[in-house]
């Protein structure tokens, strides 16, 4: 066989495992799964979705006067922190957004997920090889 | 036989196999319908639909689509949110708050300053532009601590960068993605720089 050709069939394997394996997540782009505590306390994952909030606060806004350090899972969120006010209770008063007794607007995500960063196009870089 | 033909062999073995399996799979067709029904707002996925969300969550339909916003926002087919936000802001289709209760423009710090940064290899040097970023984001959100005020005191590479630091901690995850390398790389070398044949101007790990 001709070595060019034999790269070539080398690369269509990669190229269908990638295809097969590698499918990516569909979630919209920068949405954060609150994983840490919500499941093991017998709640649906926390969504944060970062397209809904930019439209109607500037990054600041969360990352400097809230508080939030921009790294997923840096964070230590709980309950009690936000009925008290600090983090998304800032904001999740009933003044200025809903009140946290909504439950499972925020408590919405499929049972099993990872904490972290989605996004279908979130770069499939080295960092995640 | 070689070893690329077995492994075509094998990958399209498993392509079957695969397909095979999530036909067999017993899943609620739920999903699949709605995914039909809001063919309109693609590229965005309906929640029930996105794969992270629980369809079976009786709430999920007081949330908003992001499909019925985004499509109301300047598009940007290279994709994150496939919404160009500094453009959307720019141009007034969405004004968010500067603080939690205000929309006070004094509490914005804005700096019009361009960062040019010279050792980008063979790549079109990086223009930082300072004004789109204040538009979000504090000083204090990046300096001191992931940038120094210094120019050329951060260390910054394309290994970092899509590992998620520096840059990448926001571009690759909510700001677009750094996979559009001519948005940064953006500021045109001198044709000089490609004729010289001078090593450490073309390393972008050397100090900066």
């Amino acid at each position: 066989m001709i070595p060019a050709f034999k790269n070539f069939l080398g690369f269509g394997f990669v190229a269908v495992l990638l295809v097969t394996v590698a499918v990516p997540a569909q979630a919209e782009y920068a949405d954060i799964i609150i994983n840490k505590r919500a499941e093991a306390n017998g709640m649906r994952p926390v969504i944060y979705p970062h397209w809904f909030h930019r439209i109607r606060f500037r990054c600041k806004v969360c990352h400097t006067e809230k508080g939030f350090i921009m790294r997923a899972g840096s964070n230590e969120i709980t309950m009690k922190d936000i009925v008290e006010g600090r983090f998304c209770g800032m904001c999740h008063n009933g003044q200025i957004a809903w009140t946290p007794d909504n439950c499972h607007r925020c408590h919405s995500g499929l049972p099993g997920l990872q904490s972290g960063v989605t996004g279908a196009d979130q770069t499939r870089g080295p960092g995640h090889w | 036989m070689s070893f690329g033909a077995w492994g075509l062999t094998l990958s399209m073995g498993l392509l079957l196999a695969s397909t095979v399996v999530s036909l067999a799979e017993d899943k609620p067709v739920q999903p699949e319908v709605i995914k039909q029904e809001h063919k309109g707002l693609y590229p965005w996925l309906p929640l029930a639909a996105d794969g992270i969300h629980d369809p079976t969550n009786a709430v999920l339909k007081e949330l908003s689509e992001p499909g019925e916003v985004h499509s109301m926002l300047p598009f940007d087919a290279a994709g994150g949110n496939y919404v160009r936000w500094a453009e959307a802001i720019e141009q007034g289709y969405i004004t968010p708050r500067s603080t939690f209760q205000s929309y006070d423009p004094n509490a914005i710090n804005y700096l019009d300053l361009d960062i040019i940064r010279p050792n980008t290899s063979i790549m079109p040097r990086v223009r930082f532009p300072h004004k789109k970023h204040t538009v979000w984001l504090d000083c204090a959100n990046c300096h001191e601590q992931l940038f120094k005020s210094r120019a050329g005191a951060t260390k910054i590479n394309m290994w970092l960068i899509l590992n998620g630091e520096k840059c990448g901690l926001c571009h690759g995850a909510v700001a677009f993605p750094p996979t559009e390398c001519l948005r940064c790389h953006s500021y045109k070398r001198p044709a000089s720089d490609y004729m010289r044949d001078d090593p450490t101007d073309r390393d972008d790990r050397t100090e900066q």
